[in-house]
């Protein structure tokens, strides 16, 4: 089982690293998705290793709850889109100084 | 087991690219890769259901509503490579490594031990198992997850709603503008020209041809300019045509009419040869 946690922690790194690296707004929600993603997959893997499905129960809340952020996240990407014309995560910069 | 070293690598090999790609659409298709690979392992830990939730609503319905706005933005935004903070890349490559690093060298620390399986938990089916838990234990974050669905998809349709604050334009107002543009500026009046009226192809990206031999660039869709697929009717390809029209044995059959391209492309006399 162990090797199915390592898998979800170097899933979970690029996740994070994407975030940090990219600047296209979508792209670093889609990185947050694969943040989740992994979490999902140690959730689901533990979920076997105790026997018990509690685990997958919380793995499916996180797949319902990745599903609202994401028809919020991307609304809101679309307004920062319609007023500013850009998807960076640098130009939406306004409370900066 | 084999399923996980088969797809662990196809995983994290199209998790990378999603961090070097530079177009949007390119790292949704990865992310469905990497989706995809994942509902696979699901099935292989036992949970048919997330199975079917991850292909239905992951590669679905999330990664589809990313490509939808992909669209509306614009395909061709891609990343700039710009870094507005110094040193940012590396920073961030640095301490994504060693949070790897510390996280894989935790989890191979503890011994996990013999894996319990769900084959007792899974004895009445999945489906089943998950709904006795689901609707006894957690029936509580059950209800309260429909009032999240249902304020997500208000707040959606919140932000994406455009209040009209100006009257819609009529058919008259366009063409009072129009007017008012060709008095002022003296811009063209009439409808733009159509594309690919060179003899030679009807295709839409294709420009015209003005009667001088150049191309009509108002006859392509700007869109298509902007991609840069345009194609351009080349000089080559006009004095082939002239060379094929000149020669009897190239002209295929009941192709009298090319003589039509002479008046664009100044092969008139030789047109006018075989006419006569």
């Amino acid at each position: 089982m162990t090797e199915y946690i390592v898998l979800s922690a170097i899933l979970f790194t690029i996740g994070c690293v994407g975030v940090l690296v990219r600047r296209n707004a979508i792209v670093v929600f889609m990185c947050v998705e694969l943040m989740l993603n992994a979490s999902n997959l140690a959730l689901v893997t533990f979920a076997k290793q105790h026997g018990n499905l509690d685990g997958q129960i919380a793995a499916f809340f996180v797949m319902v709850v990745a599903a609202a952020e994401v028809v919020v996240g991307l609304a809101i990407i679309m307004t920062i889109f319609r007023t500013r014309r850009s998807a960076s995560v640098d130009d939406a910069s306004l409370l900066k100084y | 087991m084999i399923s996980f070293w088969v797809l662990a690598p196809v995983m994290v090999l199209a998790a990378l690219g999603i961090l070097f790609v530079r177009k949007a659409v390119h790292a949704a298709l990865l992310l469905a890769v990497v989706m995809i690979s994942l509902a696979v392992q699901y099935a292989a830990l036992d949970a048919p259901f997330l199975f079917a939730v991850q292909i239905i609503v992951y590669t679905g319905a999330i990664l589809m509503l990313f490509l939808f706005v992909l669209m509306l933005v614009g395909v061709d935004a891609s990343d700039s490579v710009v870094e507005t903070i110094k040193g940012q890349r590396a920073l961030a490559t640095i301490g994504g490594l060693l949070l790897g690093v510390l996280l894989v060298v935790g989890v191979a620390q503890a011994s996990l031990g013999t894996a319990t399986g769900l084959d007792e938990a899974n004895a009445d089916g999945n489906v089943q198992g998950l709904a006795n838990v689901l609707f006894s234990t957690w029936v509580l974050a059950f209800e309260v997850t429909s009032a999240l669905l249902i304020t997500a998809a208000l707040g959606a349709m919140v932000l994406a709603h455009r209040e009209r604050t100006t009257p819609k334009e009529s058919q008259a107002d366009l063409a009072a503008k129009r007017m008012r543009d060709y008095a002022e500026r003296g811009a063209h009046l009439g409808p733009l020209p159509s594309p690919g009226v060179f003899a030679r192809t009807n295709a839409v990206d294709t420009a015209a041809l003005l009667p001088d031999g150049t191309a009509a660039e108002a006859s392509v869709s700007r869109v298509l300019a902007a991609r840069g697929t345009v194609r351009t009717a080349p000089a080559e390809d006009v004095e082939r045509i002239e060379r094929q029209i000149g020669d009897p044995s190239h002209r295929p059959e009941g192709a009298g009419k090319a003589g039509a391209t002479g008046d664009t492309t100044e092969t008139g006399p030789e047109s006018g040869e075989e006419q006569a």
